[in-house]
């Protein structure tokens, strides 16, 4: 188990050096950006093999770095995509950076979500807020893999219509048939909406199809979201170990050294961010 | 094994013949404590103490390191990138380590060197250090490093071990061949009598009977965790703390750490720094919220860590090697011997109430 020095080829603290090649605002609040971020070097591309699920630091010389799950799907090639919610030091300066600057990406980070256990499964996708990213990263590769999986069920709701990510990308998603998606807003007076309004625990509720053992639900959002879809998918006979959640804890190293983000023996950035709800029964709710 | 005799000038040229191969590094006195330095050609390390006040961690891995630098200037080919910084390269030999101390590197290599991830600081530290302890005779009071799997002859993180001959000067045992790289350098030659062995032997169970105090950590494994997170006995446990961090930073098997960005002008690095799971900002998310904002949750959270997520973890004991340091500099006397009981008894006497 232990190593000398020489055999360590790669420091996994150092980012890969990438250009910032597009940048998208996403929300009308205008807090929300994506980045579209290319490798410097091709090379480093191939290294970056990614599943959807895991995170990455992206990193800013002079500021740090913040880790961020990663919106692009390993399906689509020549470029890294993030959402980055603008929050404090390191996330206001890449909200304040052009295209064509030059920043680090470092990754990629953490577990995925279990697709080889999901292979030939219904999947149910529950998002809220702006903890859509790895979900939208989700929902590509599985239209991209489609024979793969069985029922797809995507369940997202935002505050209001401008605050839903992806516009364009759900538009089409919802004109497609082999994907069902019930998107809502908590409220709206525009008269065009023309989809779901309620929070996402009824929207749920209302929607989602009941649990089996050949159906997971993956849910990610914020706290609050959580606490009341969980008793949903408990009445829908949704077993624990068929509920998949992705945590978020502070963190600085992303390999489990540092020390930052323990949830009880778990490292959130190396064990997780992806855990069963019946994992993390087993841990302190410290996240 | 051999053991060589060393009265205490030839320990003294010995190691000042090191220099220029080795950084030489040992204890040196500053005010009431003892702290380990570079040592200057011609300088002897003291030896004339029971446990230096900073343990022995810091020399493989720093209070404060740089990890990678930076330029920001535009007109610069490699603006904005990061470049990696290693550690000096120059191996080290450090005089007067003690055992419990050079064990703590051992059981902190878990953490830093695993099957995924390799840490380049602090294996490339380590791997050019020759650790040549100093046995103990007269411990602490609030040692109890052989119920914590050490000891005051334990040889388990060292190169070589340096015993004091009660008739004047040192026997040295080399351990490893880093050791005995660093006997041949230092021209130490002279073979100690037959008999010396028995000697060491008898000394070193006389030196393991002074250690008094003890802990009991054989229950901690069959625990409970989210049990032991519940138990009643955290809110007394964390009543007097001020969340100081001294015992973080004092401890040799503590190893947290932050990362940070300092930029001068044009340039700048990104160094770490040792962090406390004591501290409120460690766990701080960005949106306020905070799982651990609670002095109870840290408190909880350090002796959980040592004594139960490590010992599931890695089955191979607890995170504390027994150096007593948090227990003697903790100004308000929170004891982790008194918790590791608390933890360990858990559940008994309950159980004991339903027969
Ligand atoms: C696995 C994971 C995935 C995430 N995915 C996204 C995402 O897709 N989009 C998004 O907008 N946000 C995401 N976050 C949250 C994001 O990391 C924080 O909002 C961000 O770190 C805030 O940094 P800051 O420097 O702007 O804020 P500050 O408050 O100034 O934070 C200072 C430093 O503290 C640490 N930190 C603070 N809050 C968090 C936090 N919640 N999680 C981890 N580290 C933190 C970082 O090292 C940060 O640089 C994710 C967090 C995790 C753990
Ligand atoms: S040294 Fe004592 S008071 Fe200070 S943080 Fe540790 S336990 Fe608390
Ligand atoms: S926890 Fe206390 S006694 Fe144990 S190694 Fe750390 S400082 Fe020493
Ligand atoms: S972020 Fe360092 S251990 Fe998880």
């Amino acid at each position: 188990m232990t190593s000398t020095r020489e055999e360590i080829v790669q420091n996994p603290y150092l980012p890969y050096p990438v250009r910032i090649d597009e940048i998208v605002t996403e929300t009308e609040d205008k807090n929300l950006k994506t980045f579209k971020f290319v490798f410097l070097d091709p090379d480093d591309e191939k290294k970056f093999a990614y599943h959807a699920g895991q995170f990455a630091e992206l990193s800013i010389a002079g500021k740090g770095e913040i880790p961020i799950g990663i919106a692009s799907s390993p399906t689509e090639k020549g470029f890294l995509k993030f959402t980055v919610n603008k929050v404090g030091l390191v996330s206001s300066h890449l909200h304040a950076m052009k295209v064509g600057d030059v920043m680090g990406v470092r990754g990629p980070l953490g577990n995925w979500y279990p697709w080889e256990v999901l292979e030939g499964k219904n999947v149910v996708i529950v998002g809220g807020g702006f903890a859509f990213t790895t979900l939208r990263s989700s929902i590509i590769y599985m239209l991209e893999n489609r024979d793969r999986f069985g029922e797809i069920h995507v369940v997202y709701g935002a505050r209001t219509p401008g605050m839903l990510l992806y516009r364009e990308e759900l538009a089409q998603w919802e004109s497609r048939d082999d994907i069902h998606m019930h998107i809502t807003v908590d409220a709206t007076d525009d008269p065009d909406w023309k989809y779901n309004v309620g929070f996402v625990p009824p929207i749920t509720e209302q929607k989602a199809p009941q649990g089996d053992g050949d159906t997971y639900a993956i849910v990610c959002g914020p706290p609050v979201m959580i606490k009341f879809t969980q008793p949903v998918l408990d009445q829908k006979g949704y077993a624990h170990d068929h509920i998949i959640m992705s945590l978020e804890n502070r963190m600085k190293c992303g390999i489990g050294i540092c020390g930052h983000c323990n949830v009880g023996r778990e490292f959130v950035c190396k064990d997780g961010p992806v855990f069963t709800l019946s994992q993390l029964n087993q841990l302190p709710k410290e996240y | 094994m051999t053991t060589f005799q060393l009265d205490s000038d030839r320990l003294t040229e010995g190691i000042d013949r090191l220099h220029g191969q080795y950084r030489v590094i040992g204890p040196v006195a500053e005010g009431r404590f003892h702290n380990f330095r570079p040592l200057q050609p011609g300088q002897k390390p003291d030896f004339d103490f029971r446990n230096t006040r900073m343990s022995a961690k810091q020399l493989v891995y720093p209070q404060s390191q740089v990890m990678a630098e930076y330029h920001l200037d535009e007109t610069r080919e490699d603006s904005h990138i990061l470049k990696e910084v290693l550690p000096d390269e120059t191996p080290r030999a450090v005089f007067g380590i003690r055992p419990c101390d050079a064990d703590a590197f051992g059981l902190v290599r878990r953490n830093f060197d695993t099957e995924e991830y390799k840490d380049p600081y602090w294996i490339q530290a380590y791997e050019r250090a020759t650790l040549v302890g100093l046995a103990c005779e007269d411990p602490c009071r609030s040692c109890f490093c052989t119920s914590a799997g050490s000891g005051p002859y334990s040889t388990g993180g060292l190169d070589a071990l340096l015993v004091e001959d009660p008739d004047g000067g040192y026997w040295f045992q080399s351990l490893t061949e880093k050791g005995e790289r660093l006997r041949e350098a230092a021209g130490w030659k002279e073979e100690a009598g037959s008999g010396v062995e028995d000697t060491i032997a008898e000394r070193k169970k006389a030196a393991e009977s002074r250690i008094v105090s003890q802990v009991h950590t054989d229950q901690l494994r069959n625990q409970a965790t989210l049990d032991l997170y519940e138990a009643p006995f955290w809110e007394d446990v964390a009543f007097s703390c001020i969340n100081c961090g001294t015992c973080t930073y004092l401890c040799p098997t503590c190893w947290c750490f932050d990362i940070q960005d300092e930029t001068h002008g044009k340039k700048g690095c990104r160094m770490r720094n040792w962090d406390s799971c004591m501290y409120p900002l460690f766990t701080l998310h960005g949106s306020g919220h905070n799982p651990r904002g609670e002095k109870i949750q840290r408190v909880r959270q350090r002796f959980m860590h040592k004594l139960k997520y490590y010992v599931d973890k890695y089955d191979n004991g607890i995170q504390c090697v027994g150096c007593g340091r948090c227990v003697q500099y903790c100004p308000v006397n929170i004891d982790i011997r008194r918790v590791c009981e608390l933890m360990n008894q858990r559940g008994s006497t309950g159980a004991a109430c339903e027969v």
